[in-house]
């Protein structure tokens, strides 16, 4: 605010202006709190959320083909990831770049139990989430006392390891994958069931971070040590966090899986690890329902970026830069203070 | 009279040393159930060491800690927190991006707490808010519901405290409350210690505001590069020749 007063003083030299933001909507609140009085007030807050959940379940139906229908399952995939990093990131401060290992472990587990032993599509999906969530937990709770990069870096190298264990040991059929794979009874029943958990995660997320453990794992992002001397063992909060995000990332695992029919080494691609950061930095770090329209956006547009070839990747660069450069706060938070907020220019 | 108290905290042989620096020096004394201890010494004498190392922060060389005949050297901070030694930080470490209630949602949420919360555990805003105007909040005047970044010293201070307090601690380890306080600010904490001490609370606080911890502490300790160098009532701790060459030098004779 005061950095744009400054520079709009320069440009217009002697007249003394100055941006005015004036809250709208409700008329009763300070710092985030409000009293609700009226139906349209209620209206008012309920819009954004209803038009997000309308807007994804309608979605599916107007998109012209089968081919934007396979691309909006795998932008949910990319959704449910950027969610998951964005909760472990920016609510817990865990910076888990392990996306593709979420992914991997959950679509080797659900693809292996459907290719070896022909369990149905139900059961698999259920015991690739569960399962890996609590695979990945274990695997990565040694790591859990590093803080900040080191985590990230330790997160990071997991997926290649994998790669490369299965690759030597030639374990799940090696570089040829495990296909088929049962594919779901139809690709509607995929999607809507992708972007069912992808609301509910986000709406769970949401209300698990405004309960009292959701306060803790805020605490453990702003100071551990303070959490420490208040008598709770950090370790196991950071567990739970995981957990929940694990969980939420091992089933896109399993969705790719079935969704693809195949299960091979390209579950650990870099991508589903990158992917997610583009996303959470693009949407706004923090907001949860943020990154999940930012992958939504950009998944689909690396897609018509396809015919540019190798090209599409600068682009693409050119679209974070300018994001972490000119609009930091990132596209959610931008539009909610638009929201909330009208501005305009006062002279003084 | 002091003798027949219960010893709640006892400390024995404590060292601990970074590198070359030897910050604690086989360190004893005995905390007495209900007293106010007082721990000065100039900068650099291992004040802070001795509570980190109580504490469970830093991992003492030799020595033990026990707290009530149990051993608690080696456990880690959170257990010690556990059991009833609550501390509060020199530097202050509020959650910046909580509202200042929220920041005891934290501790009121730790194993400890809920063991103690009764039937109003389930509503710890409300507790937390009772919390806050206990250590001195404005309870009207919206300080309790600003973020803690938004809070001056003062409350910042008080808001560790009231993380102790929030445990139900038996015992809180006072890590200089009083440092970079205005004098005003000081003479309204003097009381809330005080009151402390009244509920039964075992203090140990660690100052360099001297008038101040006099006034309300029973026994001092006078540290001095990681050693004890004396032990005993305020006056006559100050009026020994060790300290008083430790504090202003030796006296130079002619």
């Amino acid at each position: 605010m005061n950095h744009e007063r400054k520079t709009m003083n320069r440009e217009i030299g002697a007249i003394e202006r100055r941006k005015e933001r004036l809250d709208r909507g409700i008329k009763a609140r300070t710092e985030g709190l409000y009293a609700i009085q009226s139906w349209r007030e209620v209206l008012y807050l309920l819009a954004p959320r209803a038009s997000l959940i309308i807007g994804l379940l309608v979605l599916p139906l107007v998109l012209p083909g089968l081919y934007w229908q396979r691309v909006l399952g795998l932008a949910g995939v990319y959704a449910l990831l950027a969610i998951s990093f964005d909760f472990l990131a920016e609510r817990v401060g865990l910076v888990c770049i392990g996306g593709a290992f979420m992914i991997g472990v959950g679509g080797y587990i659900s693809g292996g139990l459907n290719y070896y032993l022909k369990l149905p599509v139900f059961l698999t999906i259920p015991i690739g989430t569960f399962g890996g969530a609590i695979l990945c937990t274990l695997l990565w709770l040694p790591c859990l006392p590093l803080r900040g990069i080191y985590f990230a870096v330790v997160t990071f190298m997991f997926p290649f390891l994998t790669t490369s264990i299965i690759l030597a040991g030639n374990l799940f059929e090696g570089t040829e994958g495990l296909s088929p794979i049962a594919g779901f009874p139809s690709t509607w029943i995929g999607i809507y069931l992708i972007l069912v958990i992808l609301l509910t995660s986000i709406f769970g997320l949401r209300r698990l971070c405004g309960e009292d453990i959701g306060v803790v794992f805020a605490g453990i992002k702003d100071n551990d040590q303070a959490v420490y001397a208040s008598g709770i063992n950090v370790t196991r909060v950071k567990v739970y966090a995981l957990y929940i995000a694990s969980m939420i990332g091992c089933f896109a695992g399993a969705f790719v899986a079935h969704f693809s029919g195949f299960v091979g080494v390209s579950l650990f691609a870099v991508d589903f690890s990158i992917m997610p950061i583009s996303a959470c930095i693009m949407g706004g770090p923090g907001t949860l329902a943020g990154p999940a329209l930012g992958a939504l956006i950009l998944a689909p547009l690396s897609e018509l970026l396809r015919g540019f070839g190798q090209l599409r990747v600068v682009l693409y660069c050119f679209v974070l830069v300018g994001f972490i450069l000119f609009k930091p706060e990132g596209l959610l938070n931008w539009a909610t203070r638009k929201y909330h907020q009208i501005e305009h220019w006062v002279k003084v | 009279m002091e003798e027949q108290k219960k010893s709640i905290l006892k400390v024995r042989n404590l060292s601990k040393s970074f590198g070359g620096v030897k910050a604690l020096k086989e360190v004893s004394f005995d905390l007495l159930e209900g007293e106010v201890l007082g721990v000065i010494g100039p900068n650099g004498s291992g004040k802070t060491t001795l509570v980190n190392a109580i504490t469970g922060f830093v991992k003492p060389e030799t020595g033990e800690v026990f707290f009530k005949d149990m051993r608690i050297t080696g456990l880690p901070p959170y257990k010690i927190a556990d059991l009833g030694v609550a501390r509060t930080f020199q530097v202050v470490r509020p959650f910046l991006s909580l509202r200042s209630f929220k920041n005891l949602i934290v501790p009121l949420w730790s194993p400890r707490a809920r063991r103690f919360a009764g039937s109003r555990g389930g509503d710890r805003d409300a507790v937390a808010i009772d919390l806050l105007e206990e250590v001195g909040f404005e309870r009207d005047a919206y300080v309790p519901y600003k973020s803690a970044s938004a809070l001056p010293l003062g409350y910042l201070k008080r808001l560790e405290l009231a993380r102790c307090l929030a445990l139900r601690p038996e015992v809180i380890i006072c890590d200089e409350v009083f440092s970079g306080l205005s004098m005003s600010e000081i003479a309204s904490m003097v009381p809330l210690i005080e009151r402390l001490r009244m509920r039964g609370v075992t203090l140990m606080m660690i100052e360099h505001r001297l008038r101040e911890l006099f006034s309300v502490a029973d026994k001092v300790i006078v540290l001095c590069f990681g050693e004890k160098l004396a032990e005993g009532r305020p006056e006559q701790v100050m009026n020994d020749e060790k300290v008083r060459s430790a504090y202003l030098g030796e006296e130079i004779r002619l």
